[in-house]
């Protein structure tokens, strides 16, 4: 699904991702675990295609296509779906606006029929349930006001509306209280597919007790230095990232 | 009107008084020559005068102006592009200035209640016409107010009796058309309305500037408005003029005791605008709304010019306006909150937020408080940026093309102003104008409907 080859990208001329490689297939989970600056959001944000980082090596394919002649509309159409850290503030756009020109936008991108507002309906309501959010939030401008959890609920409730093939959960766990993240984990653990794959962005190991993932990889300073399975994230939970950044700096 | 044989020509900085007016009553010939020596010593405003500094009518001074005709040329279906779907009540129909009896509808009206062209109502109710017109706008100072009082021809006259409501709006639209000496000098309009809302009496007024002509001409307008004890008034101005338009609109309104109002502005057409809102808020307990939008292109400047006055205690004002610049225009901004000494518990906010999209565009804004009580509360806030380029983003992740998400930015930041309208057809219809200036208009429409 996924292919990306020695990925180098910069933000303000500083490098932060530097030669990543990463594969991910139909139906699998992957965790990409790291200290603070490692390049974790970045790879995220590259991958969304924000164009304040500037790819200057490497490429990214899904599904075959050049990922990086795509702008972020089109990548959403052809299914990636970023779960933001910092979900924005829209004042002014009903969540259902916001959410009915999502849908359509999509569905006209991939050449299928617009839904109206009666399917749109049906469609939120069942997915409401998913992710235990209130319907008074989709009245609601698009995330004003909302508290941290209802943010992040929010972000997976339009992953379940808009059912994308790869999600990127970007930090989605931070600042969650427990209850948060085990429905968000639920929400995500709902959705999980042989035709869909997850990556799942995080510090800490605690989600991924919720959110099991087929691999682990440890980016440090912009590059995958570890895979493994999911006993590799309780492995770092115990030890801190420290042993693995010693072991990244001799390897260099 | 007899066609003048010759046009007359009339240079603003050598401006004489014409001669007293066959047929009108002498206090007026008197209130309108008293106008033209104030304008004659005022002279046409320039940049050095801190009111007029950031916009340049100087260029009038010096402009060939003449009184624009009365044509017969205006038939309904010319002004069918100008309707507004679904809005009831009367119309008035004044065609360069000159009320056009075939293309105004009165409906009929609780007893009383008066909706007539000015220059009837002077003939036929002189007095009462005498004892406000000019009593309110202030021509002593106001140059352009002075002007419209010295070159004064026809307009509104309204006149809403104690405890009578007008539940239909009443519409008067103003159309600036071709007549037979067009292209020789500008021609000006000077329309002046004179709204009397009686006690506890309720209107609801739409003062409405379209033109069908697309070559440079100006108007001079001035709207008196009281606004009785416990009476509730709503003024529109929707500003449609054509492209090389000049338009200059001053609203003075006297508010009593216990009155509400609420005057809601659109901008959308001319050159060069300058809106001009007074409200005195002369008796306690007051509430007055002063809400705006702009929406500039081109090289257009708009320029809004508030002053509030608090003249009595426990009054609440609010002033709301916001902009959308595009391309080479420029707006201004200025609210002025006047406290008097004597008016506590003043309640004033003023907010004014300008949404910039492209950079060659330009907005002043300016609040200015005068405060001379001390127990009041005053804030104002004013903001110009651009759209932020994370909520186009995140709109586009979404899978939103960058047309789209700008679009449905823009539209939710001039949403506020429409949605403190009260009368729907008017919404729509300024709806409909937003979204036709849009990028992507017609998709951040079809996303509204749900």
């Amino acid at each position: 699904m996924l292919e990306i080859r020695n990925l180098h990208a910069n933000i303000d001329g500083q490098e932060i991702l530097r030669g990543l490689d990463l594969t991910i297939n139909a139906g699998e989970v992957h965790s990409i675990m790291g200290p603070n600056g490692s390049g974790k959001s970045t790879l995220a944000q590259v991958l969304a295609g924000r164009e304040e980082f500037e790819v200057t090596e490497g490429s990214i394919t899904f599904f075959g296509q050049d990922l990086l002649e795509m702008g972020p509309d089109e990548r959403a159409i052809a299914g990636i779906f970023l779960a933001f850290q910092y979900p924005v503030e829209i004042p002014g756009v009903r969540t259902t606006q916001f959410l009915k020109a999502a849908v359509n936008a999509i569905r006209k991108g991939r050449g299928e029929p617009e839904m109206d507002a009666m399917e749109l309906v049906k469609l939120f309501r069942e997915k409401t349930k998913l992710v235990e959010i209130d319907d008074e939030l989709l009245k609601r401008n698009v995330n004003e006001g909302f508290s941290g959890g209802e943010k992040k609920r929010h972000e997976i409730f339009q992953m379940a509306v808009l059912e994308p093939k790869l999600c990127v959960l970007d930090e989605t766990d931070s600042g969650l209280d427990i209850d948060a993240l085990r429905i968000v984990s639920q929400g995500v653990n709902a959705m999980r597919d042989k035709g869909r794959a997850f990556l799942v962005i995080t510090h800490y190991q605690r989600l991924l007790n919720y959110i099991v993932p087929d691999f682990v990889h440890v980016l440090v300073d912009g590059r995958i230095v570890r895979t493994g399975g999911k006993e590799l994230a309780l492995e770092l939970e115990e030890k801190g990232y420290g042993w693995i950044e010693s072991e990244a700096v001799l390897a260099r | 009107m007899t066609r003048l044989t010759e046009t007359h020509m009339i240079r603003l900085s050598d401006f004489v008084a014409e001669p007293d007016r066959a047929g009108r009553p002498a206090w007026l010939n008197e209130l309108a020559r008293r106008a033209a020596a104030r304008f004659a010593s005022l002279g046409v405003p320039t940049r050095r005068q801190e009111e007029w500094r950031l916009t340049n009518v100087e260029t009038l001074a010096q402009t060939e102006f003449r009184v624009a005709e009365e044509t017969a040329d205006v038939s309904a279906e010319d002004l069918a592009q100008f309707d507004i779907p679904g809005l009831a009540g009367s119309r008035i129909v004044f065609v360069n200035g000159i009320c056009a009896p075939s293309l105004t509808s009165i409906e009929s009206m609780p007893k009383g209640v008066m909706v007539l062209p000015l220059r009837e109502a002077i003939a036929s109710h002189g007095e009462l016409v005498k004892a406000q017109l000019g009593k309110h706008a202030d021509a002593e100072h106001d140059a352009f107010t002075a002007l419209n009082t010295a070159m004064l021809g026809d307009g509104l006259f309204v006149f809403v009796p104690k405890g009578t409501v007008v539940d239909q709006p009443i519409h008067v639209l103003n159309v600036t058309a071709a007549d037979e000496a067009n292209g020789s000098g500008m021609s000006m309009t000077s329309p002046r309305n004179l709204i009397i809302i009686g006690e506890n009496a309720q209107a609801t007024i739409i003062e409405d500037y379209v033109a069908l002509t697309d070559t440079a001409y100006f108007t001079n307008a001035v709207t008196e408005m009281v606004v009785g004890e416990h009476a509730h008034a709503v003024h529109y101005l929707l500003e449609r003029e054509s492209a090389k338009a000049i338009n200059i609109s001053t609203l003075r309104i006297d508010q009593k005791a216990s009155s509400n109002f609420a005057s809601h502005s659109v901008l959308l057409g001319g050159a060069l605008v300058r809106n001009n809102i007074v409200p005195v808020l002369d008796g306690e307990h007051c509430e007055s709304l002063l809400n705006g939008l702009y929406l500039t292109r081109g090289r257009q400047h708009v320029d809004n010019h508030m002053q509030v006055v608090h003249a009595k205690p426990n009054c609440d004002s609010r002033q709301f306006y916001k902009g959308v610049l595009s391309d080479e225009s420029t707006a201004v901004f200025s609210g002025r909150i006047i406290v008097a000494k004597d008016a506590q518990k003043t309640d004033a906010k003023q907010s004014n937020a300008n949404l910039l999209l492209t950079d060659k565009c330009r907005a002043n804004t300016h609040p200015q408080l005068e405060i001379y009580a001390d127990d009041v509360k005053c804030t104002h806030g004013a903001t110009i940026g651009q759209v932020d380029e994370n909520a186009v983003f995140y709109l586009r992740a979404r899978g939103l093309s960058e047309a789209a998400a700008r679009g449905m930015l823009i539209h939710a930041f001039a949403e506020e102003s429409l949605e403190r309208m009260t009368l729907e057809p008017i919404k729509t219809y300024l709806e409909g104008e937003l979204f036709s200036r849009l990028p992507q208009g017609t998709t951040v429409r079809e996303s509204m409907d749900i």
